[in-house]
């Protein structure tokens, strides 16, 4: 993959921390235009809070964070959403009472300047067939299944023009198949030139897609390099992969 | 337009029509429906559409009316007197809205509620301006005749509520409306997708106030005498509430059927039921909220017409 597209996020010695504890400690992270970086790490390791200090739902305590430029260090929520930054939610967030097509006009609508109500329904059908929900547009919200409701939390996140995009988990609790369906999303998603940071549980996925892999552990940053170096990092491999991954991958060579 | 927001407007129309059905009672009686169909749609905007209750209807109602006194004791005319007391309301409720609607639930409503007692404790200790305890005498407007002068301000009220009722109907079909929408049903995705909720919400909480503040000003321009006790009544609070509950929340056509319901409950407790009045209405509108908890909006008019017209009635 040529690498030298532009850096559009920068994070300098961020750290947060919720009264005593510290979830994020001096995690410094570069991310260049056109790259799909996979965060991992176990549970409680900081990956959501990192998402959401530079979203800034939980703004950092101390640090910086850069993007495409700008200091967003301090930049409140809807802000960060209007310059091109979006998000889908690990635990899915949708407007329930809403139509699936009234969710993702909303992000529409909120996130660029000028739109109508009735221009970003147009938009909003738009984003909808690209993950494969057209059939349900006038479905509400709360009677998708699950599959359905991450792929809302997608088009509504596309609907948003990100320039960068973090997923959250997406494929968490998803059938094979509908993993397979998101994975290949993404893909497209990529090709399209989204810059994209995931967090993913599932190696597999991770390895199939992310150019990079920065891996978090105890809000520290302990491991950034591609692919094929993580998942034999001996550090790596003791806080999250486990004995028995990098055994098996050892042996497949 | 949709159907409902036709139906508000003939039921509107059909109010102005009371006059010629009715004297001083009617009117009276008139004036208060519209009144209280003007708390119910503004508390609408800021309870129904962005899902945060309110207690503050009896503060902005207070504040109106004093201001409005004030305004008249000093020879301004009442029109400009209640256009002042609405602006003052909208942004005085614009500034604390972007205060206390960051409080959520229950935290919003008690915060909410303090404000009733705030602004009645200014008003009963600025004694110079507004007579404190002793109340305020407001001058008369016309005076020719006691009925023209209750034709007057039943016009004046009703005028309020139509402005309050388009106003409604615009925000709901509005970017505002939407956007208030979101907030009600998920404020973090709301400002996830770029949405200045802290923005939205106080606008709305300006609109829930200003129009509450001019009825407030209309209300002591009509009785001509007004004390704190009278007008930072928690009632005035708690009564829109219940007629939002009444008759549907969200809906602007329900809760204008919700106020007009509990008017017609109130006088009809009242006038049978003086010694345990607060009593039976209580039990009834517990009654209500448990057998209706959608409001009035809930019951499928057409079912009923054809259950009334088919064989027999069935009660569901």
């Amino acid at each position: 993959m040529p690498e030298p597209g532009h850096e559009i996020l920068h994070l300098s010695n961020v750290s947060r921390h919720f009264s005593g504890l510290k979830a994020l400690s001096d995690v410094s992270l570069s991310v260049s235009k056109g790259e799909v970086v996979g965060l991992i790490g176990p549970n409680g390791a900081g990956k959501t809070t990192l998402v959401n200090t530079i979203c800034g739902v939980t703004p950092a305590s101390s640090g910086v964070i850069r993007f495409d430029g700008r200091d967003i260090t301090r930049v409140k929520t809807y802000q960060s959403a209007r310059i091109g930054l979006s998000r889908t939610f690990q635990i899915v967030q949708p407007f329930a009472e809403f139509s699936a097509l009234d969710n993702v006009a909303a992000a529409a609508l909120f996130s660029q300047p000028g739109e109508s109500l009735t221009s970003a329904r147009e938009a909003a059908r738009e984003h909808l067939a690209f993950v494969g929900l057209d059939a349900q547009a006038d479905q509400s919200a709360a009677t998708l299944t699950l599959a359905m409701r991450k792929r809302l939390e997608l088009a509504k996140a596309l609907a948003m023009k990100p320039k960068l995009l973090f997923l959250d988990e997406v494929n968490a609790g998803l059938n094979s198949a509908e993993v397979e369906r998101a994975t290949r999303l993404i893909h497209q998603l990529a090709a399209n030139g989204i810059t994209i940071v995931m967090i993913e549980h599932l190696m597999k996925v991770v390895l199939n897609v992310c150019t990079r892999i920065a891996v978090l552990h105890n809000g520290q940053l302990i491991a950034d390099g591609a692919p094929r170096d993580i998942i034999k990092d001996p550090a790596v491999v003791d806080a999250y992969l486990g004995q028995q991954y990098a055994q098996r991958n050892a042996a497949r060579g | 337009m949709t159907r409902s927001t036709v139906a508000l407007l003939i039921l509107i129309a059909c109010v102005a029509a009371l006059p010629l059905f009715g004297g001083a009672y009617a009117l009276r009686l008139g004036t208060i429906a519209c009144m209280y169909a003007v708390f119910a749609l503004s508390w609408n905007i800021v309870g129904g559409f962005a899902g945060y209750p309110s207690f503050s209807t009896a503060a902005f109602f207070g504040l109106g009316a004093y201001a409005t006194g004030i305004l008249m004791n000093k020879g301004i005319p009442l029109a400009a007197a209640v256009g002042v007391s609405l602006l003052f309301c909208l942004l005085l409720a614009v500034i604390l809205g972007a205060v206390l609607l960051r409080l959520r639930g229950h935290y919003f409503a008690i915060a909410s509620l303090s404000l009733v007692e705030v602004f009645r404790e200014l008003v009963n200790n600025a004694t110079d301006l507004t007579g404190g305890g002793m109340g305020l005498n407001i001058p008369l407007v016309s005076g020719s005749s006691v009925l023209s002068d209750a034709t007057f301000f039943f016009y004046a009220m009703w005028g309020l509520l139509l402005v309050t009722a388009l106003t409604v109907i615009a925000v709901s079909v509005s970017k505002l409306g939407f956007g208030l929408n979101c907030i009600r049903q998920n404020e973090t995705a709301a400002s996830m997708v770029g949405l200045n909720a802290t923005l939205y919400k106080a606008i709305a909480f300006g609109l829930s106030a200003c129009f509450v503040g001019a009825a407030g000003g209309l209300y002591a321009a009509w009785v001509h005498y007004i004390d704190p006790s009278d007008v930072f009544d928690i009632l005035y609070s708690v009564k829109p509430i219940v007629m939002a509950l009444m008759g549907g929340l969200g809906s602007p056509l329900g809760v204008v059927c919700g106020a007009f319901l509990y008017l017609g409950l109130e006088e009809l407790v009242w006038r049978n039921y003086i010694q345990i009045h607060s009593g039976v209405l209580g039990v009834l509108i517990i009654l209500l909220l448990l057998f209706l908890p959608h409001g009035l909006v809930s019951l499928h008019v057409g079912r009923i017409w054809r259950g009334l017209t088919g064989r027999k009635a069935k009660h569901a």
